[in-house]
């Protein structure tokens, strides 16, 4: 407590003032020294994230107009060819069909997540016995490595073996659906896992929001007479809103790269009816070791996460406020 | 509450009513997450019957068959060691690097202070095959494709960004007479921040830590995209090509599964406080 007054009515700044007892006073390089000390230790923190964040950006852009082939890495040439590889990559049909089943892939499954997320999350606020362990175990699935999930699912998925198809057999409703083998299936069963997958995350943060909803409103609205859908219409969604926008944001960051889970449910088949700009770029680079094109479609997918961004550091600000 | 302390020994009829309604919704969220889990379920119930055929494999468990877990670990025991290894030395990279900074960010008041703050903020929507094209040759350059460490740095990058902005958030509140009054007490800067700073932030740290090793345990991307060679295959990867080799041993296959997820779940119930923290904090803070 001494100490606190003390340092209160000191000029402000203890190490400068330290100085001017031995030295002749020279506040501006104790200011310097002690704001080199104190980037000290954000240094290692600025340096890694430029190593690991920023290096990649602009060397995706630069690789973009570079020729890599196979043997690149073996004699350390990758020649500058202009605009080559980005014409190549628009004008293979594959681009667009994999720019298109993402687009697919992002709007369905953050619809999924989300419409269930916040059923769910409405559901959980309500008091009931085991609400708590109920609430954590379900998410499980979420924490289960997404490479791992996949590969459960394709057992489930499979056609003639799996548990669903016998167990939608036993009731009669068909049982041989080809999930993950016919090309107008695969991108539906892939979106269906991943909207597994999202739906804890949804559900905890949404539910996280809907505490921070005044009961007095509820109430309120409840003594107006309005029905339970229009309390949540009126009053819940927009105390909500922000925190809506902060998890479709989020979503979208996580769904519209997604490369983990396609590899290992369809390896981006059958004919490339599940392939995405996550997975074009991998193909591309490191299966083709055509970096130059593997960075292109990677430079298409920055600029649309770019896009959301913007939206989200909007939304972060005005959760400041 | 009003209503039982006044008649104690007779619950009103209503009450009763409304308890059997809340155990309605017990019911209905156990039957959720019945769905939810079920795949887990079966992940694990197909681990268990090894021998059976494709076709026939039982909704439970006939006998206690562990021989797909001895296989599976028989095949994968080394890439789970790897994986831990690689996990532990990510957490380790991730809070080092974090922890101060963090910690900088939220007291130091220095200028620029705010635009690093931003640039976590966007670094988190960089997508991770994007640095992984960049990174492999850069990492080919510097000899880290194929090694423990590379693979721990690109992980830690997984966390990193979420970590600075978790412990940020929490140790802006610390009061600023805290620390300095252990300043005034003599305590230089690293010594406040070791011995003073980084125990009150003991829960962040915690969180952060946990879901840096989650990242880094589940992370497939960089172990497939950074390594060329077996050298350094973590269980992720393991399983993704075991599936290629094993498609009709099934039972090892789930087994090696189990067993990966096994650290998640285990953190899940050791920890769930911390983990529902860091959703939450991580991600609207």
């Amino acid at each position: 407590m001494a100490s606190t007054t003390a340092s209160a009515a000191l000029p402000a700044d203890p190490a400068a003032d330290a100085g001017k007892a031995e030295k002749p006073p020279s506040p501006l390089r104790a200011k310097r020294r002690r704001q080199l000390a104190q980037w000290g230790f954000i240094a290692p923190a600025v340096l890694f994230m430029a190593l690991f964040f920023g290096y990649p950006l602009v060397r995706n852009i630069v690789m973009s107009f570079q020729d890599y082939s196979p043997s690149t890495f073996f004699t350390g040439e990758a020649p500058f060819n202009g605009l080559d590889n980005w014409r190549n990559v628009f004008d293979d049909g594959l681009f667009g069909k994999a720019l298109w089943q993402t687009v697919l892939f992002t709007v369905g499954s953050l619809a999924g997540q989300f419409c269930i997320g916040l059923a769910l999350a409405v559901f959980f606020s309500r008091r009931f016995p085991l609400n708590g362990i109920l609430r954590s175990l379900i998410l499980l699935p979420w924490l289960v490595p997404m490479v791992v999930s996949g590969i459960v699912w394709r057992r489930i998925f499979d056609q003639d073996t799996g548990v669903l198809n016998s167990f939608l057999g036993t009731l009669g409703l068909g049982g041989d659906t080809p999930w993950l083998t016919s090309t107008s299936m695969a991108l539906v069963s892939v979106i269906l896992v991943n909207i597994w997958i999202g739906i804890p995350f949804n559900m905890v943060i949404l539910y996280g929001g809907l505490q921070e909803v005044p009961k007095e409103l509820h109430e309120a609205a409840a003594l107006d007479g309005a029905s339970a859908w229009r309390t949540f219409r009126s009053v819940t969604l927009p105390v909500l809103k922000p925190v809506i926008t902060v998890v479709l944001v989020l979503g979208f960051m996580s769904t519209v790269k997604i490369l983990d889970l396609v590899l290992a449910l369809t390896d981006g088949g059958p004919a490339d009816s599940t392939q995405t700009l996550g997975t074009l770029t991998y193909q591309n680079s490191f299966v083709q070791m055509d970096f130059g094109a593997g960075a292109v479609v990677g430079n298409v997918l920055i600029l649309i996460s770019a896009v959301f961004a913007v939206f989200y550091l909007r939304a972060n600000r005005n959760e400041g406020k | 509450m009003a209503t039982t302390t006044q008649i104690p020994a007779a619950p009103a009829p209503a009450t009763v009513h409304r308890s059997r309604r809340r155990w309605g919704a017990t019911v209905l969220g156990v039957v959720i997450l019945a769905v939810m889990l079920f795949p887990l379920y079966w992940m694990i119930n197909t681990a268990l019957q090894p021998d059976a055929s494709l076709v026939d494999v039982a909704p439970v468990p006939t006998g206690l068959d562990l021989s797909g877990f001895s296989s599976a670990l028989a095949d994968q025991g080394t890439n789970l060691l790897t994986s831990l290894a690689v996990a532990l030395g990510a957490v380790v990279i991730c809070l080092a690097i974090s922890a101060p900074a963090a910690y900088g960010l939220a007291q130091f008041g220095l200028r620029g202070g705010r635009t690093i703050v931003f640039g976590t903020l966007i670094t988190q929507m960089v997508p991770g095959i994007v640095i992984a094209n960049a990174l492999y040759s850069a990492y080919v350059d510097l000899g880290l494709v194929n090694s423990y460490f590379g693979l721990m740095l690109a992980d830690a990058s997984l966390g990193i960004p979420f970590a600075i902005v978790l412990m940020r958030s929490f140790m802006v509140s610390i009061p600023r007479e805290v620390i300095e009054a252990a300043e005034v007490d003599g305590a230089g800067r690293v010594r406040t921040f070791v011995r003073v700073v980084l125990p009150m932030s003991r829960n962040s740290l915690i969180t952060a830590g946990l879901f840096s090793f989650l990242y880094a345990w589940s992370d497939f991307m960089f172990a497939l995209t950074l390594n060329t060679t077996d050298d350094v295959k973590p269980i992720t990867l393991g399983i993704y090509q075991y599936i290629g080799a094993h498609v009709g041993d099934w039972g090892s296959v789930m087994a090696a599964s189990v067993l990966s997820a096994v650290p998640a779940a285990v953190l899940l119930v050791l920890s769930q406080k911390y983990i529902a923290a860091g959703i939450t904090g991580g991600s609207v803070k």
